[in-house]
């Protein structure tokens, strides 16, 4: 049976990690590919690298990012951030990534995903969704609006319909961050993981809010993603990924165990 | 033989060639990229990576006038990894776009059947069949990292290593003679996918030696 996945994130700034709250607020916080290689060692399934450089400051650091860390961390890797075309997803993947997510960039041009997904494979195509939780309606049914530019934008998509549309363009994973929850350590939240996983049939990965292993085991249990998602709490030592394996495995979900061996 | 086994990682277009080389490279292995004829008479084992579809892999060897030389190559009893959609070429045909493949290994490749979702994507265990020097000091029910909709049915049951479920269960790791084929990616399986390089790395040198 496949494994449920636990994915250290690295937010990645002009080529350091860093890790804000709520995306300011920034401090740096190492190395991206000796990071990455740390992780790796220590049971990772896969990792993500979200490139979160201004435009403008941007000079191939990331690919040089990727090809560090591909050359050394044997497992996955995920970049986001900053592609915007056919020809920058090559690069990104030549340089030793599997797949690459996308943000702001599929709600702008939603076209992307599906040349992506037609070039490369919909397994490498990965759709980012930030989420922000609505009013509850006069219906009483709760609701999530998208939200790009690292949540300082609305764009007025339902959540759910937004999800359904990028997998029919061609995603062939969903990584979905609640922007209420990023970054204060207050749980994931499960209903609006489920409010997605129950309607799509490709992978959901659950990010913004981890505060300890229980909140992954919730996460998988309750918001029935395929993986979870989390900074901070891995980057800081509060919790290893051998405990969030452990507390997983022991509420009977399927992880990969961590093995001994060769770096 | 002295020094590093020399391992040449097949360049034709299809591949991710970081990850491979540098996976082959950390267990030690001295390793270069064979991208024409003539380096396949530098290296003492090949492997054969790949993603994509085989239709288009064929023809990219053909391109680059590897599919005589390697089949030859092989023919002759020389150390061969295929990964992926490597491994699923050294296969007589693929139902996928109904190609002929290279046919150093008798059997097909079809889609996987009854898969709850395809493509298989993830962690997967890996359970053996038979014991083999290829997955030696690793434990029976490691779990590799796949990404794939197809895989080879070899025609004789005595080829396959080890065997994963994702639906049915499919031939995850096959091994005759001199050519040894793998549906999972060890370049990007950590710790398990490095000691199975190593221990080809191993099951080469002592080919060439």
């Amino acid at each position: 049976m496949l494994a449920r996945r636990v994915i250290p994130c690295l937010d990645v700034d002009k080529g350091r990690v860093v890790k804000g709250t709520k995306f300011v607020n920034l401090t740096d916080e190492g190395d991206p590919a000796e990071l990455a290689e740390r992780y790796a060692r220590e049971g990772a399934d896969e990792i993500v690298f979200l490139d979160i450089t201004a435009a403008h400051e941007r000079r191939g650091t990331m690919l040089e990012v990727v090809r560090r860390a591909a050359s050394r961390a044997f497992v996955p890797l995920t970049v986001g951030g900053g592609v915007r075309s056919v020809e920058e997803m090559r690069d990104v993947l030549r340089s030793g990534a599997d797949k690459v997510s996308f943000n702001t960039a599929a709600v702008a041009t939603p076209e992307l995903l599906t040349a992506c997904a037609a070039r490369f494979g919909s397994q490498a195509v990965v759709c980012a969704i930030d989420a922000r939780r609505l009013p509850l309606g006069d219906d009483g049914v709760q609701k999530w609006e998208v939200v790009t530019h690292g949540g300082r934008r609305a764009t007025d998509l339902d959540v759910v319909a937004w999800a359904q549309r990028v997998v029919e363009l061609g995603a062939g994973e969903l990584l979905v961050t609640s922007m209420d929850r990023d970054g204060t350590h207050s749980g994931f939240d499960t209903e609006l993981l489920a409010a997605i996983a129950t309607r799509v049939r490709v992978p959901v990965i659950a990010s913004g809010g981890a505060a300890g292993p229980d909140d992954f085991v919730a996460a998988v249990r309750d918001g029935k993603v395929d993986a979870v998602l989390a900074a901070s709490i891995f980057h800081r030592r509060l919790h290893s990924i051998a405990s969030v394996k452990q507390a997983m495995a022991l509420a009977g979900l399927p992880v990969r165990p961590i093995e001994e061996g060769l770096a | 033989m002295s020094g590093a086994v020399r391992v040449g990682v097949l360049d034709y277009g299809a591949a991710n060639m970081v990850s491979i080389t540098k996976a082959l490279a950390a267990v030690g292995a001295d390793v270069t990229a064979v991208a024409e004829p003539a380096g396949l008479t530098t290296v003492d084992a090949i492997v054969v990576p790949g993603v994509g579809a085989a239709g288009s892999a064929m023809d990219h060897l053909r391109e680059r006038g590897l599919l005589q030389p390697l089949t030859e190559w092989v023919r002759d009893g020389r150390p061969c990894l295929g990964i992926c959609l490597g491994y699923q070429i050294l296969f007589d045909a693929s139902a996928e776009g109904e190609v002929d493949t290279l046919g150093l290994l008798p059997g097909r490749t079809e889609m996987l059947v009854d898969a709850p979702t395809l493509p298989h994507i993830g962690w997967n265990s890996v359970n053996a069949v038979r014991a083999h020097p290829l997955f030696e000091g690793i434990s029976d029910g490691s779990y590799f990292y796949f990404v794939h909709s197809y895989a080879p049915v070899p025609a004789d049951d005595r080829l396959v290593v080890a065997r994963t479920t994702h639906g049915r269960p499919f031939a995850s790791a096959v091994a005759e003679g001199n050519v040894y084929g793998l549906q999972f990616h060890p370049e990007k399986s950590s710790h398990a996918g490095l000691q199975l390089l190593a221990n080809y790395a191993s099951l080469a040198a002592a080919g060439a030696a």
